[in-house]
């Protein structure tokens, strides 16, 4: 048997590479826009998210106001708290509140959806183990793009923008095969984030993600409703 | 000095948003339409980030297109996250160099 942190290391390797590649981005990104490759990377470790670290750096660069920087950070990253609340529910009794205040710092998008599949409860070393390596992966692509990224060619540079969409087909293709409800709650989401991109252009990035999101969930479970607790009660 | 402010807002923000409903929140959801909705919402939210997003990640939203039909086929057949995630950018880089 394989210990939940070796295990949860070996989950974190390919969410670890596809962040190297973004986070090479933002740290190209992050020079070009005045800040030091120190300021980069403290960024990224004290973030650890793609979006909300993008848009944090262009109202750096323009100069915004911090309250500003509070409700962007708030609106994009918003998500993550319903992330959490999902999780939430599938913890082991092992998870204390010392445990959660730690392991809070590690809910990321593909974090939450590596974890949220697994058919086991969460044990806390099994979610810091994926943490440190998916961790080590955006911090070093971050401290490499931010030191060497301007010497690649701009071809190579481009197509890694598409690493992390890969890493969020991977994870949605497989599950729209096997269950039909999924299928069509991905459907609803896609359409509804594309009629805010094609048709509301004002909404901001994260209020989009949010009610596109929110409204194929709950249309999903209006529509199909799951009966996931019931196994865990007769347990008890 | 305003730069150490700007990256505490940000880190501050994040983190809270992130701690808050993961530690406060102890109890068993009982309803099912909300156990429902927490079941829909990671894949929701990854699909509603993923399209159209993806179509402009590469600068072009041709090669883009071609990497993400190649990671949908991919994934199809259950392919590891890194191998659909690296094809994809192989595709979309190569889709860019030969057209």
């Amino acid at each position: 048997m394989k210990s939940p942190f070796k295990k949860g290391i070996t989950h974190g390797i390919p969410i670890a590479l596809g962040y190297f590649s973004v986070s090479f981005g933002f740290g190209i990104m992050a020079v070009k826009s005045g800040l030091s490759a120190i300021n980069a990377i403290i960024i990224s470790l004290t973030n650890l998210t793609s979006a909300g670290q993008a848009a944090g750096v262009g109202i750096i660069a323009a100069g915004g106001s911090f309250l500003e920087m509070a409700a962007t950070q708030f609106v994009i990253n918003l998500r993550y708290s319903l992330m959490g609340l999902s999780l939430s529910q599938k913890l082991d009794k092992s998870f204390n509140s010392f445990h959660r205040i730690i392991a809070s710092y590690g809910i990321t998008d593909e974090i939450f959806a590596v974890a949220s599949s697994q058919k086991e409860k969460l044990v806390p070393s099994y979610m810091y183990g994926m943490i440190s390596v998916a961790c080590f992966g955006w911090v070093g692509g971050t401290a490499a793009g931010a030191l060497a990224g301007t010497a690649l060619p701009s071809a190579i540079t481009a197509a890694m923008g598409i690493m992390l969409y890969g890493m969020f087909i991977a994870i949605i293709v497989p599950a729209a095969r096997s269950s039909r409800k999924d299928l069509i709650v991905i459907c609803f989401a896609a359409a509804f984030s594309m009629i805010f991109k094609y048709f509301l252009p004002d909404v901001s990035f994260g209020f989009a993600i949010i009610i596109s999101s929110v409204a194929a969930a709950v249309i999903g479970a209006l529509l199909f409703p799951v009966e996931i607790a019931e196994k865990e009660e007769n347990a008890e | 000095m305003s730069m150490i402010i700007y990256i505490a807002v940000m880190a501050g923000v994040t983190y809270l948003i992130r701690m808050i409903p993961f530690t406060v929140f102890r109890k068993k959801i009982k309803s099912r339409f909300l156990q429902s909705v927490l079941y829909y919402i990671p894949y929701a939210v990854l699909s509603a980030m993923t399209f159209p997003a993806v179509f402009y990640s590469t600068d072009n939203p041709a090669t883009a297109a071609v990497g993400t039909v190649i990671a949908i086929i991919l994934a199809y057949f259950r392919l590891p996250l890194t191998v659909v995630a690296l094809a994809a950018c192989v595709s979309a880089l190569v889709t860019g160099l030969l057209f």
